[in-house]
């Protein structure tokens, strides 16, 4: 059947947008859409979600 | 002429001096960024000429105190939150973070570009705090330490669960509304009962729990108002939806033909859309606001008996102490000049442009600015107690004196509701009692008449409309900060405009006359360039860019001299008076020659006359209240066709004329910048702000522009205009759609197909009625 599968992407779908929302990544769309840009010679502080 | 612009903060580099910086602070910054090889950041920003320039101020430890805001966790990781002041575009972003990680011991470093917010976590056993912030500092940012607890913690959350519902919602009406088509479908051709209730009890599955969910923003609202006897929007919405998944699942049980599931979920996905939008909007003013709020960060240097200086916030500092207020900086407390002799730079309490001068004995006012040299003042009134805090505690009571607004959806919603209610109640008694049939039958039917009425276009139409009118005027500079001030604007009869900085730019400009000639100006520019004077600077910027003259020094509070050649004012240089002599003036004196008179006019704000003219074109009456002389406004009046001008009012003067105008009927808009503006900026029906204005002014305002042109009062009146008019369009939309389907609810004729195409049809059409607002003007 095909009704598991599509509610089974549908839900893998919904949760990586919780998990996205979670860790803070639509905090700042602002600063996110102008991030991309930079060009780091020297790598970044190590990351972790904020809390 | 061509101004040379400082290397690192992009600002004019005074003509006295020589290479490629405004001055030593914004040297060592450049050097400092070219030092740890971060140069590149001068390549890729921008400036934004409406933000504060980058210039690092004079001692680098005038800084806050932060330590009192670290935070420790339980690993021993110290974190701190601030706001940072100063941010020009992404790159800016860019260079805090660089600058922060490469300081020994920081684990995280990040710069919110919406927020305008930096977290800061390190090793405390590494580096303090004030080590870490320092390079900060001296490439020219502020920062103001916060506590995130006490900012909008709450709204955050309110969000983030709006967002997350809307999800859920989403999710489970996107997959819910494939099983309803085939249901659909089924119904014209063959499919069994067994198979659709196959598809109904998936259907329940989903939704059932996706509404109990969703539903819970909603019902929270619902029960406070009914609580509180009172009823809103969100009563029929929770009930509707409530009854129409409960009626659904005992449908299914049944085995019943029609259930609603979907239109259900379909109905809290539209209207979280319109609850979210209208967060959005709603935060984003207060973002600003808060913004503004937190910067109220000013030392003040204060000498010690022992003859130390300390410096401190202006709240310790008490009556009798004495303070040192070197040239150049905002005088932070209400005191009398000791000793010294300058200018000081009054407009933001009197409105006034031109300097006055002050010496021992004088009064001086916080929020005033020592322009020329040091001064030492005995302290008489400290923080609550000064002229500046007086005026806005006066603001704030205007401000709650200001008739508390009710959005226009929230007079809509106060008689919908129980129409609603009373309609929904109606079909079940009717069917029972006069059709006579089961009771379930005519429960659902009443459940039909809630989904239908649900004010899902209602809801989306006043959103919709305020999002995109934002986002265009945000596009031209002209921030929104409060969630009905377009509302407020549509309605206005009245504009009361404030003259300095606000009808004026604020700044003195060179009046071309026949009283000199090209020599008299060199050699006066000569002089004038060592000086910060506001007049010495304009004398300057109208000549063409020539030598500083050999030994020139300043006179505070009179002029510059160099040798036998004076420059200043008239008083000084033993000119008689004469009643000709009107705005400021400045007096050139050589040796062996009469007398020359320089005479400057605060230059009116380019398309100022334009702008008078297309309000009072629209049928507005223009109104000029100033604090200057009668002289100076009613030129200026005159000039840009203002025949309603009144001069020399106070703060309390203009609040009292807003006052009366409010008493007679009107509707006032009310444009000012300056800190005497802000208590009728408060009291105003609606206002507006420069974002050159004051902090507190800004505060005050519904609506901040940027830029040197009045023109964007005028967009904001315009779109405020058309916004008004789709949003009663839309309304008009809603509820003509239901007068067209809720007699067919109460007939008991609408199946859920129908239910879900009335629904989505009139959501789309007020979306795309609102749309039109991006139409018509390219931004």
């Amino acid at each position: 059947m095909l009704i598991p599968v599509a509610l089974l992407l549908g839900l893998i779908g919904l949760v990586a947008f919780l998990w996205a929302l979670k860790s803070g990544q639509f905090d700042d769309l602002d600063g996110a859409a102008h991030r991309i840009l930079f060009e780091d010679d020297d790598a970044p502080p190590p990351t972790k979600p904020s809390e | 002429m061509t101004a040379r612009l400082c290397r690192h903060c992009g600002s004019e580099i005074p003509a006295s001096l020589d290479g490629d910086f405004c001055c030593r602070g914004c040297e060592g910054a450049f050097a400092l960024v070219q030092g740890l090889g971060l140069s590149g950041y001068y390549a890729r920003r921008c400036v934004d000429p409406a933000a504060r320039p980058m210039r690092p101020e004079e001692g680098a430890q005038a800084f806050h105190d932060v330590t009192a805001h670290i935070q420790l966790d339980d690993k021993g990781e110290a974190s701190l939150n601030l706001m940072v002041e100063g941010i020009h575009c992404a790159a800016c972003i860019w260079l805090i973070e660089a600058l922060l990680s490469r300081q020994p011991g920081v684990t995280w470093a990040r710069v919110n570009m919406t927020t305008r917010r930096l977290v800061v976590r390190w090793d405390p056993a590494i580096t303090q705090a004030g080590e870490l912030l320092a390079p900060v500092f001296q490439v020219g940012y502020r920062l103001v330490p916060f506590d995130p607890a006490k900012l909008g913690r709450e709204t955050d959350r309110a969000e983030k669960e709006l967002l997350r519902a809307m999800a859920v919602a989403g999710f489970a009406a996107g997959n819910v509304m494939l099983l309803s088509v085939s249901v659909w479908a089924g119904h014209f051709s063959y499919m069994g009962p067994a198979t659709r209730d196959l598809m109904h009890w998936i259907s329940a599955l989903i939704v059932l729990p996706a509404v109990l969910y969703c539903v819970r923003p909603f019902a929270r609202s619902a029960f406070a108002a009914l609580r509180g006897g009172r009823t809103n929007m969100d009563v029929p919405i929770t009930l509707g939806v409530t009854l129409a998944s409960a009626m659904s699942l005992a449908e299914t049980i049944r085995g019943g033909q029609h259930a609603y599931f979907d239109s259900a979920i379909t109905l809290l996905f539209f209207l979280l859309i319109g609850r979210y939008l209208d967060s959005r909007a709603r935060g984003r003013a207060r973002s600003a606001a808060e913004h503004l709020l937190a910067l109220d960060a000013v030392s003040v240097t204060v000498l010690a008996e022992d003859g130390s200086q300390k410096l401190v916030p202006p709240t310790q500092v008490t009556v009798g102490q004495t303070v040192l207020v070197a040239a150049g900086e905002r005088i932070g407390v209400d005191g009398v000049v000791a000793q010294g002799v300058s200018d000081i730079d009054t407009s933001l309490i009197t409105g006034e442009s031109v300097p006055a001068a002050v010496g021992a004995g004088t009064r001086v006012f916080a929020g005033t600015v020592n322009l020329s040299a040091p001064l030492r003042l005995t302290v008489d009134a400290v923080g609550e107690r000064t002229l500046l805090a007086e005026i806005v505690r006066m603001m704030e009571v205007a401000e709650q004196g200001r008739a508390r607004y009710v959005a226009l959806a929230d007079r809509v919603a106060r008689w919908y509701a129980p129409v609603v209610h009373v309609a929904a109640l109606g079909t079940f008694l009717g069917w029972v009692f006069l059709g006579g049939i089961a009771w379930q039958v005519a429960l659902l039917h009443a459940v039909a008449v809630l989904i239908i009425t649900c004010p899902c276009a209602l809801a989306l139409a006043v959103p919709v409309v305020q999002v995109i009118a934002s986002g265009r005027l945000l596009r031209q500079g002209i921030l929104l900060k409060s969630a009905t001030a377009l509302e407020r604007f549509a309605e206005v009869d009245r504009v009361v405009f404030d003259k300095t900085g606000t009808l004026t730019l604020g700044r003195p400009v060179l009046v071309q006359d026949d009283g000199w000639d090209g020599a008299d100006l060199a050699a006066a520019a000569a002089l004038a360039a060592a000086s910060h004077h506001p007049l010495a600077k304009a004398l300057v910027a109208a000549a063409p860019p020539g030598p500083v003259a050999d030994g020139a020094r300043e006179e505070p509070g009179r002029g510059m001299a160099a040798g036998p050649v004076r420059l200043g004012s008239r008083a000084w240089l033993g000119i008689a008076d004469d009643d000709a002599a009107q705005g400021p003036e400045l007096w050139l004196d050589r040796p062996g020659r009469p007398a020359v008179r320089f005479s400057f006019v605060d230059a009116p704000r380019p398309d100022g006359a334009e702008i008078v003219a297309a309000l009072q074109a629209r049928g507005l009456a223009v109104e000029l209240l100033s604090g200057d002389r009668e002289p100076t406004v009613r030129l200026l009046a005159a000039r840009l066709g203002i025949a309603d001008w009144r001069s020399g009012c106070t703060p309390a003067g203009k609040v009292a004329r807003l006052e009366e105008l409010k008493r007679h009927g009107h509707k006032v808009l009310m444009v000012g910048d300056g800190l005497n503006d802000a208590p009728a900026l408060a009291a105003a029906y609606v206002s507006v702000s420069p974002s050159s204005a004051v902090d507190v002014s800004q505060t005050a305002a519904d609506v901040v522009f940027q830029g040197e042109r009045l023109a964007p009062v005028l967009e904001t009146l315009a779109v405020a205009g058309v916004s008004r008019r789709l949003v009663l369009q839309n309304f008009a939309l809603a509820l003509g759609y239901n007068l067209f389907t809720v007699p067919m609810a109460v007939a008991g004729m609408v199946t859920p197909l129908i239910a879900a195409i009335a629904m989505s049809t009139s959501s789309l059409v007020v979306i795309g009625n609102a749309l039109r607002l991006t139409r018509g003007r390219k931004a």
